[in-house]
């Protein structure tokens, strides 16, 4: 049995449903849809899949989909916490599985209405019950009941004590807005964005304004996991999972770790870095292009610091040296991500550093890309993972 | 409200900010939790804090508007000076006057249900 993970298992296929702001369909529906054709990509038929991960959030059971799909017997289903923070753990979940022989061909989806069914964005409420819910009561009374507002807290904070400015967060903006002009699938195509325009629209959560948020949509994204040895044998160019990790760290909680002595860092991010640069063996200077979690733009130029791209602080300098884009030094997503292409939960960041590993994505940059790096949640317990080249 | 914080809750609701306090190391905590993350005694009391602080970070919430609050919102963290940090609301002032390290005063405000609230205002604000 493999003591590591690192390079066991590879991504062999993904899938994707339409993005848009009304499917018209159910969530069943688009799940299967996209499971579907993560199987398509790789060439194999959905009888083989025997594994389904998924994110508590989603609002489909794994049998259901299996149903829909025609999947094979199931000896592996797990379920991860958490909403974004969920994505790569999906996968990590998976390669363990696959790994260590649970099952040999696992699907992780995420499926949902995000714009015309349940919004994110339209805050909790409930009865007081469960630990979580406790957790929001400390948040509701006070009106904290949307994610931009537990984050701009934290944003604020790390803003004022480096000198980032509305300008730095427009930069992120800006430079994802740009790579979703090319990608015809993002809400963003066909619609440039301006820093005038990002300057003059309105502020939702302060210092956060409309552009600093992702894009509600309605959609399915799923990621096919195999062994990396026979995913060299599928029909698309392995994207060989060098290393994965979950993370979540002392103080933490969800989306409001605001208790611990600095708020300016992340420090479940920082321990998904150094436990995916370990396994991998590799650093900061090894990774071509990032897919960073950005369900707001400050969580970017905050995870530059996290990964080890620059020093505590810097990351304000790698931005105005326009580092995110397409010729710079860690194009980031490139399909536009969560705030221009669609919001499906970082599940889509993960299919495009699949893509970048492929070479076949819209914003694919002019250099090698040997190694992409696609982080999960901001502010919650979370994960990382870089992907390779197979060998 | 459930086992482990209602009680933060009643203090409130006469017109205290609680803080726990473990009674294994005497280590304050906040948010309430039933263990001592430290020594993992079961065993703790409340403090009332003074309600004075300072004001760590802060937000002003525009968008979107829910019933029963009033906007621009601003939601404040407070450093209290006992050494714990809660989440609240700043009142009594309008958003270009907060400021990170402002001095706070914690007080109660009541909505017409009845509840009570902990807030802040700025110190020396009559």
């Amino acid at each position: 049995m493999p003591i590591s993970l690192k390079n066991e298992t590879a991504i062999a296929g993904i899938g994707l449903t339409e993005f848009s702001k009304h499917s018209g369909v159910s969530e069943l529906s688009l799940a299967a849809q996209c499971v579907k054709a993560a199987c398509d990509d790789a060439g194999i038929s959905p009888a083989e899949i025997d594994g389904f991960v998924t994110y508590t959030l989603d609002s489909t059971d794994e049998i259901e989909v299996a149903r829909a799909v025609g999947a094979a017997d199931l000896s592996f289903f797990s379920r991860i916490n958490y909403g974004g923070g969920a994505a790569v753990g999906t996968i990590a979940q998976a390669a363990m599985a696959v790994a260590t022989g649970q099952a040999t061909t696992v699907v992780c989806y995420r499926a949902m209405n995000g714009r015309s069914g349940k919004r994110m964005g339209q805050g909790v409420s409930g009865e007081i019950t469960s630990s979580d819910l406790i957790h929001w009561s400390w948040y509701m009374p006070y009106g904290m009941l949307i994610p931009g507002s537990w984050i701009a807290m934290i944003a604020n904070k790390y803003m004022h004590k480096y000198g980032v400015t509305r300008e730095d967060l427009g930069r992120v903006a800006i430079s994802q807005r740009n790579h979703a002009l090319r990608n015809s699938r993002a809400y963003g195509y066909g619609k440039p964005l301006t820093m005038e325009t990002y300057l003059q629209s309105k502020l939702i959560a302060e210092p956060l304004c409309l552009y600093d948020f992702c894009q509600e949509t309605d959609g399915g994204c799923a990621i096919l996991v195999t062994s990396a040895e026979r995913a060299r044998d599928l029909k698309q160019k392995p994207a060989v999972i060098r290393a994965v990790t979950q993370a979540s760290t002392r103080g933490q909680e969800q989306m409001t770790s605001y208790y611990r002595d600095e708020l300016v860092s992340l420090p479940e991010m920082e321990m998904a870095a150094r436990r995916v640069y370990a396994m991998a063996n590799l650093g900061p200077d090894d990774i071509d292009a990032a897919c960073l979690y950005d369900a707001f733009s400050s969580e970017i130029i905050m995870q530059l610091e996290s990964f080890g791209f620059c020093e505590p602080g810097e990351g304000k300098h790698l931005v105005r040296e326009g580092a995110l884009d397409i010729d710079g030094r860690l194009p980031n997503n490139t399909h536009g991500g969560l705030i221009s292409e669609g919001y499906i939960h970082g599940m889509n960041n993960i299919a495009e550093g699949v893509r970048l590993i492929r070479g076949t994505s819209t914003g694919q940059p002019p250099k090698a890309v040997n190694h992409v790096l696609v982080s999960s949640g901001v502010g919650v317990p979370t994960g990382a993972m870089i992907l390779g080249q197979a060998q | 409200m459930g086992l482990d914080n209602a009680w933060w809750w009643q203090m409130a609701d006469e017109g205290k900010l609680g803080i726990q306090r473990c009674l294994g190391c005497h280590t304050l905590r906040h948010p309430p939790r039933p263990m001592c993350g430290d020594c993992h005694s079961l065993e703790w009391d409340t403090v009332e804090a003074s309600g004075r602080g300072v004001i760590c970070s802060y937000t002003v919430l525009r968008h979107p508007q829910f019933p029963g609050y009033e906007y621009p919102l601003i939601i404040v963290l407070v450093d209290l000076e006992e050494g714990t940090r809660v989440t609240s609301q700043l009142v009594g002032c309008t958003p270009e006057q907060v400021d990170f390290d402002l001095p706070v005063q914690m007080l109660i405000q009541q909505d017409p249900d009845g509840f009570k609230l902990p807030v802040f205002q700025l110190a020396g604000v009559a």
